[in-house]
């Protein structure tokens, strides 16, 4: 098409040609100000010296990645060994985003389906419906939802008055606590792109396997599910993502035993107590962990479709 | 299984209603369709022919009724449990999957190995002569190699009865034309019973053994095409099927077979009576345009004086619409041959419509 349109020659296409340009311009602008600067600037105060009290001194240092995976004692002196304090605190991260994703996938995907399935005319409302809590804020639904599920709470109380339990269960301060938490933080973003590819869905195809005697176990595993992949995969990074930084779950549901990287980078920031500098390597660790997960992720799908062929 | 008849029907519905709320889809319907036949269900869009083929399948409930197949009663089985296999309108090939994987697929779920299924799946794709394109995906291929796939796919499972819901439909005309034969020749070969929706009446007539023609939720007539197109029982089946004249007459008379009925005009006319027209009724007559031919005077008894008003050119035809007095309108179809197209008559000539012998036909509704 642009071929086509450059051999034209004419000047409608150049207008065209710069048109395009200034139509580009805020995607630019967002992609370099609000992604690419503050991004390089982390990856500089990674490289700096710490001040005391928050900031940062112009004095390039590899201390904060030190920091991170070396043990050096107390005073510094003694021969460095894997520190394991903030790779336990990575590895619970990931497990508990992979947790709170797939917690999400199993509850998410048959909403979406059903959502998918409704008559066209009320389906907008149930994407309604399922947005309505999220427009309360984070902070507030998390401290509701301790609320919910700590001992005396209204949880606790359902479960005892109906006789299921004898004594209350201790949900708040669990690792399923800050699972559930990250779950119901993040459950339309597995929701939405799920329901969007099975609305696209053509329901013709789940027919004729059923007719070509398929159950509908394999109906599902054949046929539907590849077809939404892109849908489910897109969910999945949606959730798994937020939910491997995210800080507010984790503080209020989990208590300090189950402190996730992003508590971790928070604390760098907050107060007077905090190396930015760590915080930076933290964050920078935490970027390139997930971009190496997405780009095996894609590695794999791509091989997999190339051996479907 | 019925003693008395020896050649149980591939399918049997009885009374079968469909329902969707208030809206009553199909009325009543029973249908006897016999093994090995080429069945033609031909209607206009919302007919509720899509919807009893998709009861047979197995994709819509029976509100009420029954349907047998081969005896065996199946409208409370799932789709994936009656062994019936269908094409559908737009193909519904597996686009993730390969050609063969495609027609492999209904074998593997019935049970066969891999190994097995794909060989089948390799002989059917020869069947349908796209052997070469089995590695490929169903995007890859043109609408009419999309269409043999599906056949292939509906066929490998060896069904007692094929479902085809209007499956020519996303084809150009040429390939339409041409996959009629096919069609029924493959049908021919393979001995199953193929169930056949369609809205195009030139369809239904050129491959069915019996066409059912149905409107409105309900079975108009059923019959082979030569009974369809020339008895139409009513005036539906009668202006659906084909181009008609369809006059208003009163009937004189009736007696030996024969009515004495006349146009609005007064023109007198005698054609073969029908059941349940008797003499004072107002009803309709419809006479194929082909059935009847022009002359300079009248030829037999049956003839009507008109004043052309206009000749169109259509191909294989010369159509010749003509007044008669009262009001009354006719159009004469002759062949464009030097056999058939004996004289052209001008606009403003007076000409002669002489009728076949058993052109005209009375409709009791």
């Amino acid at each position: 098409m642009a071929g086509g349109a450059a051999s034209g020659g004419s000047a409608r296409t150049d207008t065209y040609r710069e048109a395009r340009h200034w139509l580009l311009l805020p995607s630019w602008v967002v992609l370099i100000f609000l992604i690419l600067i503050p991004v390089l600037m982390m990856l500089v105060y990674s490289f700096l010296t710490k001040e005391f009290r928050g900031g940062v001194i112009w004095e390039f240092s590899l201390d904060a990645y030190d920091q991170f995976f070396f043990n050096r004692g107390l005073f510094g002196d003694e021969p460095p060994s894997i520190e394991w304090t903030y790779i336990t605190i990575f590895w619970r991260s990931i497990w508990q985003a992979g947790a709170a994703t797939i917690l999400s996938l199993v509850i998410g995907f048959p909403t979406a389906y059903f959502i998918a399935t409704r008559p066209e005319k009320v389906r907008p409302m149930w994407v309604f419906l399922i947005t309505i809590p999220y427009w309360v804020n984070l902070l507030i639904r998390t401290v509701s939802m301790k609320f919910v599920l700590r001992d005396q709470g209204p949880l606790n109380d359902f479960l005892l008055w109906t006789g299921l339990i004898d004594s209350p269960l201790h949900i708040v301060n669990t690792n399923f606590a800050v699972q559930l938490g990250l779950f119901y933080s993040y459950l339309p973003f597995m929701v939405l792109p799920i329901y969007a590819s099975v609305e696209r869905y053509n329901f013709a195809l789940s027919e004729a396997a059923s007719d070509l005697y398929a159950g509908k176990w394999v109906t599902l595993r054949r046929i539907l599910l590849p077809a939404v992949k892109p849908g489910v995969i897109a969910g999945c990074i949606l959730v798994f993502v937020p939910s491997l930084g995210s800080f507010l779950a984790p503080d209020l549901l989990g208590g300090a035993k189950n402190f996730m990287i992003g508590s971790l980078i928070e604390e760098q920031f907050k107060g007077n107590a905090g190396n930015w500098p760590f915080g930076a390597a933290a964050s920078m660790i935490l970027l390139s962990m997930v971009l190496i997960i997405l780009i095996v992720f894609a590695r794999q799908q791509a091989r997999a479709e190339k051996g479907g062929a | 299984m019925q003693v008395t008849d020896d050649r149980i029907n591939a399918i049997d519905i009885r009374n079968a209603v469909k329902r969707y709320g208030d809206f009553t889809a199909l009325k009543t319907i029973s249908l006897s369709i016999r093994d090995n036949e080429f069945f033609t269900l031909l209607g206009p869009s919302g007919c509720g022919k899509t919807t009893l083929l998709r009861m047979i399948a197995g994709f819509e409930d029976v509100t009420e009724g029954e349907i047998f197949l081969f005896g065996d009663e199946i409208e409370k089985l799932p789709p994936n449990r009656r062994p019936i296999n269908t094409v559908f309108q737009n193909y519904a090939l597996f686009p993730m999957m390969t050609i063969l994987d495609n027609v492999a697929f209904g074998l593997e779920m019935k049970g066969e190995s891999k190994a097995a299924a794909r060989k089948r799946a390799g002989e059917m794709l020869e069947l349908v002569q796209l052997s070469q394109f089995s590695s490929r995906k169903p995007s890859q291929l043109s609408g009419g190699q999309q269409q043999r796939v599906a056949l292939a796919r509906a066929l490998a499972p060896s069904p007692k009865v094929l479902l085809l819901d209007e499956p020519l439909s996303a084809l150009d005309l040429k390939l339409r034309q041409a996959m009629r034969f096919e069609l029924k020749e493959l049908q021919r070969e393979t001995g199953i019973t193929f169930i056949f929706v369609t809205h195009d009446q030139e369809e239904a007539l050129t491959m069915s053994d019996r066409i059912a023609v149905m409107s409105a939720g309900e079975l108009q007539q059923l019959g082979d095409a030569r009974d369809i197109y020339e008895r139409p029982s009513n005036m539906f089946v009668a202006d659906f099927i084909g181009e008609t004249n369809l006059l208003e007459v009163e009937v004189d008379a009736v007696e030996a077979g024969r009515a004495q009925v006349h146009l609005g005009g007064g023109h007198q006319l005698s054609v073969d009576a029908v059941e349940g027209v008797g003499k004072g009724a107002k009803v309709h007559m419809s006479v194929r345009p082909e059935r009847l031919y022009l002359s300079e005077g009248a030829e037999g008894p049956e003839s009507l004086a008109g004043t052309v008003r206009a000749n169109m050119f259509v191909g294989t035809d010369i159509q010749t619409l003509l007044d008669l007095d009262g009001g009354v309108q006719i159009s004469v179809r002759s062949s464009n041959s030097e056999r058939g197209n004996k004289r052209v008559f001008e606009p403003g000539q007076i000409a002669h419509i002489n009728m076949e012998q058993g052109a005209a036909r009375l409709l009791a509704d």
